[in-house]
């Protein structure tokens, strides 16, 4: 007979990356908000496949068509497919959303971990500066920075990551200030690393999760700022897709096109919704004490 | 108390001058040479020398600057270069429409937010809080230029019950005033109820747990005097500060609101100046606008320090 004894479980401790997605995984609007997300990656990649009609291809016998089988988001006041233009909107959204929050993301970290780390004037400096940029509503600010650029979609993004940069600024300087005064950090400065070295493998990797979830509701903020931008004329030019334009169009035919306003404005709505419960479930997910 | 504004004050002056530099060098920004872009499609040689020799392009950046912090000192913010009337003027001519819209946005605001956050922590996970939430949700991810569309969709060409665009001066009729201002106002106030109402929120959960709340609930007081007279006073500190704050937001929003309602505003000035290539008029709104929130910071934070005895020491 045997007398083995069952196996011990054994308790492996997950990664943080891993508890971190154990956790998101439980909120449903989060997840729910992922998927829409991706979704819209995937129409935006797939965009040539995807789309129906070429968005750009005018029909004088189709103009300002209400939804059909043949044109399921109606057509606009040129005879172009709604749809199709909906479907390539999604690049300039999702574009403008990535490449801003990077600029603010590659301008704000470094600046605010400079500030936190270093401290004394240069903290001065830059806080008094960042308060200066803050000072600023963040939408005049961003079509003033397009006004001046020149109106197109990179200068747009431009506007939009510099005018957003300050937000990250703090916020690093804010973590840094709070982590490098932790133990393992002095105990990196006793063995001799060089500040370089403990600010980017000691500091930053333990001030980062504020910065993601900042990040990821920063999309959110900077698809609407370009759509907005897009609505005054300030962002992506016509006749190349986007829904901040398309709005701008239909406002003018309001009363006998609606559709031409409600699918571009729902995308809008649906996108940033989405980066929205993604941050919020974020938020909850990294943070140890909402567990 | 006295120490307290001179330090706020202190801030402040480092602040303004990083806004003011931070304008004056968007006119940096301008690909070529300035004058030739600012004197419009003309190209008149003479309205360049002019604009060369007022502006001292010739100089360097910091005596540019110097000249331009003078002017602004003086509350000369330049000239309108389409509408040949100095920036200032044009800026207090728009800024009570805008004013009148923001003040009735913040009280739109004001009371669905507030309202909706008290509710859904009195009651907290309930369909109630769940339904706020939403709600919430819903007014932070709306472009509040599509909900413009939207809404004169169903009010105006659908019901036909409100004009779609224009405005009318309260002096010459408070009712038409009204009735163009609801649209827009509603608009603007629909993002910040969202901001206020989370705010409310975790403020009355946090105030609804503490020991006074016991007490009074403890004495056999009616919930609804708990609520209103010992939570509420207690939480709306924080949130007429927020308030405050919100101004920029309501401010950004107008720009956008004033665009879709057609309202002759302050938004509506700085668009239509960076369709004329008005570079002065744009510089002069955004000084103004950040000089304005900064101001109401000041105020907010004034207004903080007073109203919460604890600081007061």
């Amino acid at each position: 007979m045997s007398t083995l004894a069952a196996p011990l479980p054994v308790h492996r401790e997950a990664s943080p990356g891993a508890r971190v997605l154990r956790r998101l995984r439980r909120r449903r609007a989060a997840i729910v908000g992922l998927w829409v997300v991706v979704g819209f990656i995937l129409l935006a990649l797939f965009a040539p496949w995807i789309a129906p009609y070429d968005p750009l291809q005018t029909s004088w016998s189709a103009v300002r068509k209400a939804p059909s089988a043949a044109h399921w988001f109606g057509t606009d006041e040129i005879g172009r497919d709604v749809l199709s233009r909906v479907i390539w909107g999604t690049r300039a959204s999702l574009l403008a959303g990535l490449v801003s929050v990077s600029i603010s993301l590659a301008c704000g970290v470094p600046i605010g971990l400079l500030a936190g780390y270093v401290g004394g004037p240069v903290d001065a400096l830059i806080s008094r500066m960042t308060d200066a940029m803050l000072a600023c509503p963040f939408l005049i600010l961003a079509i003033a920075l397009a006004a001046f650029l020149g109106p197109s979609l990179t200068n747009a993004m431009i506007a939009i990551g510099v005018t957003a940069t300050p937000v990250f600024i703090r916020l690093t300087r804010a973590q840094v200030l709070a982590v490098k005064v932790e133990d393992y950090v002095e105990a990196a400065r006793a063995l001799g690393n060089p500040p370089w070295r403990i600010a980017l493998r000691h500091v930053l990797p333990n001030a980062i999760s504020p910065l993601i979830v900042q990040a990821t509701l920063a999309i959110a903020a900077a698809v609407i700022a370009e759509a907005s931008l897009s609505f005054l004329g300030l962002g992506q030019q016509p006749p190349a897709p986007s829904w901040g334009s398309m709005l701008n169009t239909a406002k003018n035919y309001i009363d006998n096109a609606p559709w031409m306003a409600i699918w571009p404005g729902l995308s809008i709505f649906l996108l940033v919704l989405s980066f929205n419960l993604v941050g919020d479930g974020l938020r909850d997910a990294l943070d140890p004490r909402r567990v | 108390m006295f120490n307290y504004l001179v330090q706020r004050l202190a801030t402040i002056i480092p602040t303004l001058f990083f806004v003011s530099v931070l304008i004056f060098g968007l006119q940096q920004l301008l690909p070529g040479d300035a004058a030739l872009i600012l004197a419009g499609e003309d190209n008149d040689p003479t309205v360049i020398a002019h604009l060369r020799s007022t502006m001292h392009l010739d100089e360097p950046f910091p005596v540019r600057y110097a000249y331009w912090a003078g002017g602004v000192l003086k509350g000369d913010l330049g000239e309108s270069q389409r509408i040949k009337k100095p920036v200032l003027d044009l800026i207090l001519e728009k800024l009570p429409v805008t004013l009148e819209l923001a003040c009735i946005a913040m009280v739109i605001a004001l009371v669905i937010g507030v309202t909706a956050g008290v509710v859904s922590a009195v009651a907290k996970d309930s369909v109630w809080d769940y339904a706020a939430n939403v709600v919430a949700l819903w007014g932070l991810s709306t472009p509040n230029f599509w909900l413009g569309i939207m809404m004169i969709l169903l009010f105006s060409v659908t019901l036909g019950w409100l004009p779609a665009s224009g405005y009318v001066s309260p002096f010459e009729d408070l009712k038409g005033n009204l009735a163009t201002m609801i649209m827009p106002a509603f608009v603007l106030g629909n993002a910040i109820a969202a901001v206020l109402m989370r705010h409310t929120r975790s403020a009355m959960l946090q105030v609804l747990s503490s020991d006074y709340v016991r007490t009074a609930r403890a004495k056999g007081l009616d919930e609804r005097v708990v609520v209103i007279k010992h939570a509420l006073r207690n939480a709306l500190i924080p949130i007429i500060t927020l308030g405050a704050l919100e101004f920029g937001t309501l401010l950004s929003g107008a720009v956008l609101t004033e665009q879709v309602f057609s309202v002759p505003g302050f938004g509506k000035l700085i668009v239509d100046a960076v369709f004329n290539r008005d570079y002065a008029v744009v510089q002069g709104v955004v000084l103004f606008t950040a000089t304005a929130y900064i101001a109401l910071n000041l105020c907010a934070d004034v207004g903080y320090f007073l109203a919460n005895p604890r600081l007061r020491g």
